[in-house]
């Protein structure tokens, strides 16, 4: 089956692709600038999603945004920046501030949290969150509310039964849930073949009689194509989706893990090749919808932004300690 | 007022915030049939299958969609359909539930309500008889209730399903149909975090909870015929703990015997008696004492051994007296 690639509403294509592209330099700019902060001792840590850039804002701009219900996890700095949260407000997140909108200083960077586009907070434990996307889900059915849910995960998340009990959940109540999974390889150290007895996440859906495909990760327009298509099914009523986007990260895991220990250096550059930026870059260019010299103004806008967010965010201040022990409960002042 | 059990108390509970929040869906295993206690008995006829939900066996998801349902403008009431059962959802009420609002910097909360059918003496063994509820008391985010009469088992149902706050609701199997009481006709709240003393004496104070405290009343009323006066707490919400009412519980005799169904080693006893050491030294005449089961990894099912595990009216019974005479 042929699908017609329909830009969002009211925007024109080559408009909408000059947007990601630029959505995915900033994003790539932040993710490089949170390890540089962690290797120069001023971030006490930093999880990135250098080289999921493609998969993440391809699919992020296939959301009604502060309608659709977004459940990212700690790779997607490109999720969130097509979702409004500036280079600041992330970079609040990485050292800790007070005004962190994620959680005010109280998780780890990338545990992302923005009810005005209704993002949901997370936990760190992996996959518990895939049950919450359905809970929202089944309440948009029940209110009758034209609303889908994403939940974005690895595919080692997929080894969790809260994965497949999320799944299971969605798809006998046919809900408006799609399953985002960036397949990137490696769960930590470990492949996906200690992950899964099938090659591909997608065919774990089948056992739930739930559609999936598997898209090529690196390709912004493919990602962005399937993910369209697949939101409006949802919104349409035609039950729950999963898409894999095969992609790679280029960096460690996190800022505590050496991935050289694990990972063919070779295998590394070989990805590195496919770097979803410089596809972009290059097909959009090819396309005549950007000049050379605009991509290199943009790089060098974004790295002034970042650098700006950093300065801004550095001395920002930092949450007051006593403040440790509020919000257990909801307080008397009405929070929600 | 009008003289029902504590399992009509729980349905009524349910039937009028049903009634009462359009979007409250009531979720769990088998529930459209009434669940195994009946407890939902004639719902799905009156909600609907949508707002009373049979879920797939799996406890784990009961919870994280219940938590999800909050967090778009349902209220969710889940059921657990025995409290031996909500380990796989352990995760979800502990990390999740519970670390909600904390973690967003109390920009969101987690509004959810979770029952849990729980306790012994019915000849449920292992796995249909635990006493978990220290477990979730341990953690701060959750409010954990137990309550003891029909009052409180619908007052605080309802309670905890107009709380922003995520409860854990355990209801005792076997006060279901034995224990009766005056259920006031209008709507009603009772207070979490409020214990309720029931009764006054200066030799003793027995603290207690759910079905432990039924036993206490009765051993306190045995004992005072003997003269001895007993004053008996009980404490219906377990997390957070009404201190004051246990410190002054503690201060009126002097002598304290704290009693509940869970093991004894890590039970909710050790932390009252820190509580009252802690605080209410200087008034002790004797060393706190707790009447528990033994740490054995859960009731057996033969009668004998059940018996010589729960702790009975005749034991509560022998504890006080020995405390009264210390
Ligand atoms: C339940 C749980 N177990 C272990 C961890 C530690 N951990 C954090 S990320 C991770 C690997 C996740 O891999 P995947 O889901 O493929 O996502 P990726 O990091 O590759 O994007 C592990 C094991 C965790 N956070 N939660
Ligand atoms: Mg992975």
């Amino acid at each position: 089956m042929t699908r017609i690639h329909q830009p969002e509403s009211g925007i024109r294509a080559t408009d909408l692709h000059r947007r990601m592209y630029r959505d995915m330099l900033l994003a790539r700019e932040i993710n490089d600038r949170m390890l540089i902060l962690n290797r120069q001792g001023r971030a006490a840590f930093a999880v990135t999603g250098t080289g999921h850039e493609a998969a993440q804002v391809g699919s992020a701009h296939a959301l009604k945004r502060g309608v659709d219900w977004v459940l990212p996890y700690y790779r997607d700095t490109g999720v969130m920046v097509v979702l409004g949260m500036s280079a600041e407000q992330i970079m609040l997140s990485l050292f800790a501030k007070a005004d962190d909108p994620n959680s005010g200083g109280r998780q780890m960077p990338n545990h992302w949290s923005f009810p005005e586009q209704r993002v949901v907070t997370r936990s760190s434990v992996i996959g518990a969150n895939l049950p919450h996307a359905a809970g929202i889900a089944y309440a948009s059915k029940l209110r009758g509310l034209d609303e889908v849910a994403v939940v974005y995960f690895g595919e080692g998340a997929t080894a969790q039964g809260d994965f497949h009990e999320a799944l299971n959940f969605s798809a006998i109540h046919q809900l408006p849930v799609l399953f985002f999974c960036e397949n990137n390889g490696y769960a930590i150290s470990e492949t996906s073949e200690k992950q899964m007895s099938v090659r591909h996440v997608a065919e774990r859906a089948r056992g739930y009689d739930i559609p999936a495909s598997t898209v090529d990760g690196n390709d912004v327009l493919a990602v962005h194509q399937e993910m369209r298509w697949s939101v409006e099914e949802a919104r349409r009523g035609h039950g729950p989706k999963l898409i894999e986007a095969k992609t790679y990260r280029l960096v460690p895991h996190t800022s505590s893990d050496d991935d050289r220990r694990y990972r063919p250096r070779a295998e590394v550059e070989e990805w590195a090749r496919n770097d979803p930026i410089d596809r972009f870059r290059t097909r959009l260019i090819e396309a005549g919808t950007l000049a050379d010299e605009e991509g290199e103004q943009w790089a060098a806008e974004v790295r002034e932004e970042v650098d700006q967010a950093v300065d801004r965010a550095w001395a920002a201040a930092d949450p007051a300690a006593e403040s440790a022990l509020r919000h257990v409960f909801r307080e008397a002042d009405g929070s929600p | 007022m009008t003289e029902s059990t504590y399992i009509e108390a729980i349905h009524a509970a349910l039937e009028e915030e049903l009634e009462r929040f359009p979007t409250m869906v009531i979720l769990g295993e088998d529930i459209q049939e009434g669940g195994v206690f009946r407890v939902t008995d004639g719902f799905l006829d009156r909600f609907g299958p949508q707002r009373v939900l049979d879920t797939p066996l799996a406890e784990s998801s009961i919870a994280g969609v219940a938590i999800g349902m909050a967090q778009n403008g349902a209220v969710p009431v889940a059921e657990i359909q025995f409290a031996d059962f909500s380990f796989p959802a352990f995760n979800q009420l502990v990390s999740e539930a519970a670390r909600w609002r904390y973690r967003s910097n109390g920009a969101s909360g987690c509004p959810i309500v979770v029952r849990m059918p729980y306790g012994a003496g019915i000849q449920g063994a292992l796995y249909h008889s635990q006493s978990p509820e220290a477990f979730y008391a341990h953690v701060p985010g959750l409010k954990v209730v137990a309550p003891a009469t029909p009052h409180d088992a619908k007052g605080l149902l309802k309670a905890a399903i107009r709380d922003p706050d995520p409860v854990i609701y355990f209801e005792h199997k076997r006060a279901y149909r034995l224990i009766r009481g005056d259920v006031p006709d209008e709507d009603y709240v009772v207070p979490i975090g409020k214990a309720a003393l029931r009764r006054e004496g200066g030799d003793l104070t027995v603290i207690a909870w759910s079905m432990m405290l039924h036993e206490s009343l009765e051993a306190a009323s045995e004992l005072a015929a003997e003269g001895i006066e007993t004053t008996v707490l009980d404490l219906r919400t377990l997390a957070p703990l009404d201190r004051d009412a246990i410190l002054d519980a503690a201060r009126a005799t002097g002598k304290v015997l704290i009693v509940h169904e869970d093991n004894i080693s890590g039970g909710l006893g050790g932390e009252i008696a820190a509580l009252i050491a802690e605080h209410a030294f200087d008034y002790l005449d004797a060393p706190i004492r707790r009447l528990a089961t033994p740490d054995i990894p859960a009731m057996p099912f033969s009668k004998p051994l059940e018996d010589y595990w729960l702790p009975s009216k005749e034991r509560s019974a022998a504890a006080m007296r020995e405390l009264a005479a210390y």
